[in-house]
């Protein structure tokens, strides 16, 4: 094994100043994705700074009545956290869909946010592959792809993005803040991961050197009557094949509001924005969810074997959306 | 319904629940596994495996790599010292790959090409990543397929016969009112226990002594010095915990590499292997194509059957998948048919994996029945019943026991079988549809020669030694059970001792023969020692020893069909919008002779039944072609029943007493797992309406048979 260096960071600035000296090293929250890659030799830090003790495992209401969540806010934490759950059900349910109890009790959301594409062609060194090693080509394209992405690839890329957290935090437009040596930064979810095109290797939006700090749920009424569903090939510990984080708030029939994103189809949790200008004004019925979800789709690329996604996130949208619907009634 | 025992049953220890008797050295860590056992002076290598899946070997740079911190040596095909694997070993010829380091060809991905050795196993993993491996590429053909052109029929395999023939099988398909005409699929599945494959060699007074994680430490040790050319009797291998085996703790190049490596060092050498690495080098279970043709009368009277199976091997050994067995023993028809294919693929050579034949094979075989029910408007168990065999349907031996039906009928009754409306696609609960489905079961009851040794100890107690290996059955405890019944003595004065070649030969773990096996060999040695007792007089301190040999008691043996039955029961919930399947209830009733003990029994048939339920939904190796290696060769990427996807599952067995017999056992380590995937993909149709013919039935199988469905 190589051999890296540990340290263990107690303020904001010392951890960043401490990565900005060094090009290889690496933030160390739960380390349940990041030691996976070490141990595969995909990731080769010459040092790790380990940022869990950091003064950023709170979560406060905003000023404007939304919610700030700490970067070193354990992924039990946050499911488990009752405004989280009253305010924004879909990401409760989002982050309890995902891994495992002891795995959840490590996972930081900062951590959670820039976990790697579980892709086996990612985590395999003897195998090809654009986002390790980028010009090696992708055999994902012409191979092993039931999984991949259907909406948003690149001939240079298809791997998706494995959180189930980060689709619920799309939903809700979630703001993701950082630090860097000059100053604090922030970014929208949607401008956070960037489209693959020819840089699969580079994914998020993040400069060099910065340390997620926090994310920040604006405030979403329709946040309040959400719903996460995820679809996987066993009952547990899997990522998703399919998944989705709704909002709906239905008055007299007509959808005054809905959000939409869906996991496991992209590079990056997939909002579904066409979808929600189809229902928006609309009224809720499963032939308006179908024809939204049909929106959305339209510009799906599936390959050889990953066409049945298409299928599925239809079938997603239109189920969770009349259940919201069926609920909202009562 | 728990039978009670068929030998001689004074203390009534055979039959009665018993806690394992290593279990608190177990759960409290005390229980030392193979890679955990100090020695002074250890050196530790670490294989490095071919990257390409054909080819040559042009050259490998060890330079760098003996540079390298703590690098002892580098073993490849320059140097490695020469190995006989020109033999014929317990279990026919070798496989190849134990000849590792001995030629620069390469037959697949994984095969081995170095082993790096150093002082510690970190500085011997980072140098062998380190080490640059050239090679000649050529190309390569990994791609399994039904119809492959190089597919070929096995000739003299000593396993199997490869196939077998009776009566016109077209002229009475041709007078069958009713055929089934399917081709079933099942993908490459691998078997990886908990404890990875671990083995420590040095050289101790002259014999070369192996402390090793395995199935049978005879057939280890006796491998080993055929491929040193060394005295059977210079040879100790020992296994004393085993972190779970399923047909992949035999032979594998890692023990090969260790002996070899602490050879050329005079020093003890350790090789364990990476998960990854055991996905290429401890077996598999090859991928299978199987036709089945079923012609029966209106009544359901098979006139037709036939079971064909396709199976790959590597390019340099033959294994077989005896995918079509099972119906010889299951099934009778006017014409009867069965055949075993191969294709030679570059891919390395599979092996035994739990239910080897069975579990595939009863997929294919016991969704057909249920298929030709359908179609027959029967009832599938009456289908059976009505198919029930008098003698072997080709050997047409009589059976030394058979009571499948007695297990369909206990099974039915506590099912609740009766009220089941056989027709698909009535029953929802929210988006769930829901079904049962039900298969039948059967394994071979083995037996293989086996010493045993009892002695009376001067304090009272009792030591029994055989070489058996506990691969987490309980088969130490099942020994202690065995042994006080024939002693007459409380278990609690029993102390066994196994897994230590040095105790004389015995069966291996495998093919749901070691408990009969050892059992027997412990039954007699007791026996004689009881009566040696019984005479009276003193025991001196180094105590009396009675010995036993069974080799000719199980020649002598009358021939029989014999083998292990039982019925599955499945209730499925499937949501046919995003495929998910979900099992509810698994039922199985068992006729497997004399159960030792309840407790660990049940453990065993319930812990087959979760295979086969991982079988169904969940297992599947993903083969590149392009690079020729897997995908996802690991246990996030290579999926098996988590504990959300296993239901209640109750398992138990009827009476199945075996006259002839002296044990009475019939081994219960593979049944569990045959024709439980048949019973769920059957209650999967019953829910649903659609066949899966193909494993694993995976969510996008279900989502686009549905789709299919909806649109004819």
């Amino acid at each position: 094994m190589r051999e890296f260096g540990y340290e263990r960071v107690f303020d904001v600035s010392g951890a960043v100043a401490l990565l900005g000296a060094d090009p290889d090293a690496r933030f160390l929250g739960g380390g349940t994705n990041l030691v996976d890659l070490m141990k595969a030799g995909v990731e080769r830090p010459a040092r790790l700074i380990d940022v869990r003790e950091l003064p950023l495992d709170g979560v406060e209401f905003t000023r404007d009545g939304g919610l700030r969540i700490g970067a070193t806010v354990t992924n039990s934490d946050l499911a488990a956290h009752p405004e989280v759950r009253r305010h924004y059900p879909a990401l409760a349910q989002a982050v309890l869909a995902g891994a495992s109890g002891q795995l959840r009790n490590m996972a930081t959301v900062g951590g959670n946010l820039l976990q790697r594409t579980r892709c086996g062609y990612f985590t395999d060194l003897s195998k090809p592959c654009n986002k390790r090693a980028p010009g090696s080509g992708c055999p994902a394209l012409t191979g092993e792809h039931h999984n991949h992405a259907i909406l948003g690839a690149s001939e240079h890329c298809v791997a998706t993005h494995p959180s189930d957290m980060a689709v619920a935090l799309a939903a809700f437009d979630a703001v993701i803040s950082y630090e860097t040596a000059d100053g604090p930064g922030e970014l929208p979810i949607a401008d956070f991961y960037l489209p693959v095109g020819d840089t699969p290797h580079i994914e998020t939006a993040l400069p060099p050197g910065a340390l997620i700090t926090g994310v920040t749920l604006p405030p979403a009424p329709v946040a309040a009557h959400s719903r996460y569903r995820k679809v996987r090939e066993r009952a547990s510990y899997a990522f998703a094949i399919g998944s989705i984080a709704a909002a709906l708030d239905v008055q007299d029939d007509v959808i005054r509001e809905v959000r939409l994103a869906f996991g496991a189809v992209a590079s990056r949790p997939w909002r579904a924005r066409a979808a929600e200008r189809v229902l928006t004004g609309g009224p809720a019925s499963a032939e308006a969810f179908a024809a939204a979800a049909d929106a959305e789709l339209a510009g799906a690329e599936p390959l050889a074997e990953n066409g049945y996604k298409v299928t599925l996130i239809r079938n997603l949208v239109v189920a969770v959306l009349t259940e919201l619907t069926e609920e909202a009634d009562r | 319904m728990t039978t009670t025992t068929g030998i001689a049953a004074v203390t009534g220890a055979v039959g009665s629940a018993h806690t394992r008797v290593e279990g608190r050295d177990k759960v409290t860590g005390a229980a030392r596994y193979a890679a955990e056992i100090p020695f002074a002076e250890l050196a530790h290598g670490w294989l490095v495996l071919s990257t390409v899946a054909r080819g040559r070997i042009r050259s490998v740079d060890d330079a760098p790599v003996l540079a390298m911190p703590g690098v002892l040596t580098v073993l490849h095909h320059r140097n490695a010292p020469r190995v006989e694997t020109d033999y014929v070993g317990m279990l026919g010829r070798p496989n190849p790959v134990l000849g590792i380091f001995q030629h620069d060809r390469v037959p697949f991905v994984g095969w081995p090409v170095a082993l790096v050795v150093a002082e510690t196993s970190e500085q011997a993993r980072e140098a062998a990543e380190a080490l640059v491996v050239r090679y000649d590429e050529e190309p390569h053909d990994v791609a399994f397929f039904a119809g492959h052109p190089g597919a070929y029929t096995p000739q003299n395999n000593p396993m199997v016969q490869a196939e077998t023939e009776k009566g016109d099988l077209e002229a009475q398909l041709g007078a069958s009112a009713v055929v089934v005409d399917e081709e079933y699929t099942t993908p490459e599945e691998h078997h990886n226990p908990m404890e990875p494959h671990a083995a420590t060699a040095r050289w101790d007074g002259g014999r070369l002594d192996v402390v090793d994680s395995n199935q049978g430490s005879t057939w280890v040790a006796s491998e080993l010095a055929k491929l040193f050319s060394l005295d059977p009797a210079s040879v100790r291998v020992r296994s004393e915990h085993v972190g779970g085996g399923f047909g992949s703790k035999g032979l594998s190049p890692h023990q090969v590499a260790a002996v070899m490596a602490t050879t050329v060092l005079h020093r003890p050498v350790r090789v364990v292997l990476t998960r990854r690495q055991m996905f290429y080098l401890v077996g598999f279970r090859s991928p299978t194509a199987q036709r089945i043709r079923l012609g029966a009368d209106a009544d359901g009277r098979l006139r037709a059957f036939d079971h064909q199976a396709q199976s790959l091997t590597s390019t340099v050994h033959e294994f077989v998948e005896t995918s079509a067995v099972l119906g010889r023993v299951m099934y009778d028809a006017d014409a009867h048919h069965t055949l075993h294919r191969l294709v030679r693929l570059d891919v390395p050579t599979p092996a035994w994996m739990r239910a080897p034949g069975e579990a595939p094979g009863s997929f294919a075989l016991e969704s057909a029945l249920d298929e030709l029910a359908e179609k027959c408007g029967m009832d599938p168990i009456a289908l059976r019943a009505r198919n029930e065999p008098e003698t072997g349907p080709v050997s047409g031996l009589p059976f030394s026991s058979r009571n499948v039906l007695a297990c369909f009928e206990e099974g039915a009754r506590r099912f609740g079988w009766a009220d089941r409306d056989p027709r698909p696609g009535l029953r929802r609960e929210g988006r769930w549809l829901l079904g049962t489905g039900t298969a039948a079961a059967t394994y071979p009851s083995g037996v293989g020669p086996s010493t045993a040794a009892v002695t009376a100890e001067a304090d009272g107690t009792f030591t029994v030694r055989i070489n058996a290996a506990d691969i987490g059955t309980g088969a130490r405890t099942a020994m202690t059970l065995v042994a006080a019944d024939a002693l007459e003595v409380d278990p609690d004065r029993i102390r066994v001792r196994i897994a230590d070649s040095d105790f004389g030969p015995a069966m291996f773990a495998g093919g749901s023969m070691g408990t009969r096996s050892w059992a027997w060999a412990v039954t007699i040695a007791a026996d004689e020692l009881r009566e040696r007792l019984a005479l009276g007089g003193a025991i001196p301190p180094e105590g009396i020893t009675a010995r036993s040999n069974t080799a000719e008691a199980i020649d002598a043996l009358a021939k029989k069909e014999r083998h292990s039955f039982g019925a599955q029961f499945s209730e499925v919930a499937v949501d046919v919008t995003t495929g998910e399947v979900r099992v509810r209830r698994l039922l199985g009733i068992y006729a497997a002779g004399t159960i030792v003990n309840p407790l660990t029994a049940r453990s065993q048939f319930i812990g087959g039944m979760t295979w086969g339920l991982s079988m169904a939904l969940h297992e599947e190796a993903i083969r590149d072609q392009a690079s020729g290696g897997l995908v996802g060769a690991d246990l996030a990427g290579y999926h098996f029943a988590a504990h959300a996807d296993v239901p209640l599952i109750e398992a138990d067995w009827v009476d199945d007493p075996v006259p002839d017999d002296p044990v009475g056992i019939k081994g219960i380590g593979e049944i569990g797992v045959v024709g439980v995937a048949a019973a769920i993909a059957n209650a999967v149709w019953h829910a649903t309406g659609v066949r899966h013919r193909n494993l694993p039935i995976r969510p996008d199988r279900v989502l686009r048979a549905a789709e299919g469905a909806r649109r004819a």
